[in-house]
């Protein structure tokens, strides 16, 4: 038998049907739903009097609309409210393995909370109708947003039609240096292949840094995929991945459980397997990174400058670099440490679980907010996520630092709720996009991790973190 | 789904690469539960001078004259001409909705992104993707010749300036019959129901845990 990658054999198992030109039915085991790209999904079931196929395969929760303080005054905004009602109630008519509403103590960001439950598994084919949902690959499952034509079309047939992608290895070898983390580890890939640059691709992360990252970090990763332009990144299983599912509330127990793990080990790719194309980055050579402009792939390190567009030589290009420029209100060659910040945003499906909340704590830890900060702001990811800082008492240290600390949910990533930035206000934040107005009409985003995002809390403006330790 | 098979129309130039899903049409808009009723939000930070939000009336608003599609040699343009990597970023489909309830029915451009790409033919939009040196001179064109429009012919895969050039144009041929015929993607998918049914319950069998 020829030696297979892991996305290979994700794609072979869960192969329906193929037709000549490759056109293909995949089952898909897990739908992820939510309030917002799921009402028109189930409104098309209705119109055509379709039902479900296999109800057991959703699990949902309401995310993106949902406020993150006063939570006993409900849903303010009466669009948003009506969102969350209209899941509410598809969720009653058509059922679902579980659901979180709001105000559940469950209740998360859809991409948290499907790996916390243990509802994302090894091996899984798994979608939403968010093009986030790549963060799943990192339990060597084949995980990708949809739109939501696709939502409805997964409820109505549990398959997907697609044709299969080319294959993508990306290779991190080495020790990250420390205050790296694996938001650094995407930033400098998307720096490297660029926001377009795993169009058309499956990409799977592999080599030593990968394999030495806790399931945190490969979350945050696969996460990132779609941000280089790839639908679905994946990394293989090994004891990490299992220890990480194992005792969750939907992994399988007692004989099931070794049964899967014995079918779980196979899921890498065999040595010798062939991909398309193979890029590799060195660990000791990735520094903390900042994003400087309006797309995920404008990006450098703590310890550069802001680019210069009449160095591009392509006009296209040149062009592009001067209205992002413009769109941040930043001159070229202005070192990344002298950007002052309005607001810091700590949360998102990227850095919101309890990893990324133990290491911004660290950094913030007996220290103040800067008097130029005027919001810095800590969202867990879910209300578990929310449970355990507690406990752990990352809270106190949040709050005597002078941070917010809000209810769960997709809050300031992109700003469907209250949490929104003020036109020309910069922000340092832990999410994926810094787009034009993502975080709010006229908001200026730089992305890091929450290190990075703690640090520039407390100074004001960016720092490395690696000159606080 | 509407028949997509020879169309032709005035073209405007967006001159901007990658255009995300964010600035096709603002998060704000997506609170609605409604498939339509998205094109006057299209492009919607960039075509007002004031900001948007759900529930205004867009005949009102101040246009922002510096934007194309607010420039009347481009009004009533079915098609768009874009930089590469176009509709990156997220998975909403109100993005192809806004495009098409606008009146697009073509985007032309050197690169998509993979979402956005399925998005937009599952409701009918057609984008054409073209060598960027093309894309180029089309742009080049289209600034210096008022009123100008390209033909789209579907069954032929071709598009054809106005100068009389045709250029070909690549498209899944599954894609391409669904758009032709205006095919219902589920209807078609479950003719497979049986197919379905037996895989699911061999997967069942092998792998008992993602079903328990
Ligand atoms: S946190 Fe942001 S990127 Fe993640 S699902 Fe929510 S809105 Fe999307």
């Amino acid at each position: 038998m020829t030696a297979q990658t892991l996305y290979d054999k994700l794609w072979q198992s869960h192969l329906v049907h193929e037709e000549r030109d490759g056109t293909a039915l995949v089952y898909i085991d897990r739908h992820l739903v939510h309030e917002v790209t799921s009402p028109q999904a189930y409104a098309g079931l209705r119109l055509a009097g379709r039902k479900p196929w296999r109800v057991d395969s959703v699990v949902a929760t309401a995310d993106h609309n949902t406020p993150t303080k006063d939570w006993d005054k409900g849903i303010k905004d009466p669009i948003s409210r009506l969102q969350v009602e209209t899941l509410d109630a598809n969720m009653k008519a058509f059922g679902a393995k579980v659901y979180f509403p709001f105000l559940d103590k469950r209740q998360g960001i859809v991409h948290v909370i499907g790996p916390e439950q243990g509802a994302t598994l090894p091996g899984m084919t798994v979608v939403c109708g968010d093009s986030h949902t790549s963060t799943h690959g990192a339990f060597a499952a084949l995980a990708f947003g949809i739109g939501t034509s696709e939502v409805e079309h997964v409820l109505a047939t549990q398959c997907m039609v697609m044709k299969k992608s080319k294959a993508m290895q990306v290779i991190v070898e080495g020790r990250l240096g420390t205050g790296i983390t694996a938001k650094d580890v995407a930033l400098a890939i998307i720096g490297k292949i660029g926001s377009a640059g795993g169009t058309g691709y499956a990409i799977e992360f592999a080599g030593s840094t990968i394999r030495g990252l806790s399931m945190e970090g490969r979350m945050t990763l696969c996460n990132m995929a779609i941000e280089a332009g790839a639908r679905t990144g994946m990394v293989a299983a090994d004891d990490t991945t299992f220890e990480y599912v194992r005792g969750r509330p939907f992994a399988p127990t007692g004989a099931l459980w070794d049964k899967a793990v014995a079918h779980w080990r196979t899921l890498k790719s065999d040595d010798g397997a062939k991909f398309d194309t193979v890029v590799s980055l060195r660990a000791d050579e990735i520094k903390p990174q900042v994003t400087w402009g309006t797309n995920p792939q404008m990006v450098t390190t703590v310890d550069g400058k802001v680019p210069d567009p009449a160095q591009a030589r392509d006009p296209v290009q040149r062009e592009w670099m001067e209205r992002a420029l413009k769109y941040m209100d930043l001159k070229p060659n202005t070192p990344i440490t002298e950007i002052r910040l309005d607001k810091i945003f700590i949360g998102s499906c990227t850095n919101s679980r309890i990893e990324d909340l133990r290491l911004a704590a660290e950094v913030v830890k007996g220290k103040h907010v800067a008097a130029n900060v005027k919001l810095a702001m800590v969202v867990p990811g879910s209300g578990l996520v929310k449970t355990q800082a507690e406990k752990e008492g990352l809270d106190q240290i949040f709050t005597a630092a002078g941070f917010e600390w809000r209810e769960p949910g997709c809050s300031m990533c992109l700003g469907m709720n209250e949490d929104q930035l003020s036109p020309g206000e910069r922000c340092a934040s832990t999410s994926n996009r810094n787009f034009e107005g993502r975080q709010g009409a006229g908001g200026r985003t730089h992305l890091v991790s929450p290190a990075m995002a703690a640090a520039a809390a407390i100074a004001g403006h960016f720092v490395d973190v690696r000159e606080l330790a | 789904m509407e028949k997509f098979i020879r169309k032709e129309g005035l073209v405007a130039p967006l001159d901007r690469a990658n255009v995300d899903t964010d600035a096709i049409i603002p998060k704000q808009f997506l609170k609605s539960i409604e498939r339509t009723g998205f094109g006057p939000n299209l492009f919607d930070e960039w075509r007002y001078l004031d900001h948007g939000e759900p529930g205004m009336d867009c005949a009102k608003r101040p246009l922002n004259p510096d934007f194309v599609l607010n420039q009347d040699r481009f009004r009533g343009a079915t098609v768009l001409l874009a930089r590469e990597n176009f509709g990156c970023g997220s998975s909403r489909e109100h993005a192809p909705w806004a495009l098409l309830q606008y009146g697009f029915q073509t985007v032309i451009a050197p690169g998509f992104a993979d979402i956005f790409y399925n998005n937009s033919l599952k409701n009918g939009l057609l984008l054409i993707k073209l060598d960027p040196k093309i894309v180029e001179r089309i742009f080049r064109e289209v600034q210096t010749a008022p009123g100008y429009r390209v033909a789209v012919d579907l069954e032929a895969q071709t598009i054809t300036t106005p100068g009389g050039e045709s250029f070909a144009f690549e498209i899944d041929p599954f894609r391409k019959h669904c758009l032709l015929n205006g095919l219902d993607e589920i209807g078609l998918t479950l003719e497979h129901a049986d197919k379905i049914a037996a895989f699911e319950a061999q997967h069942r069998g092998r792998q008992p845990w993602l079903f328990s």
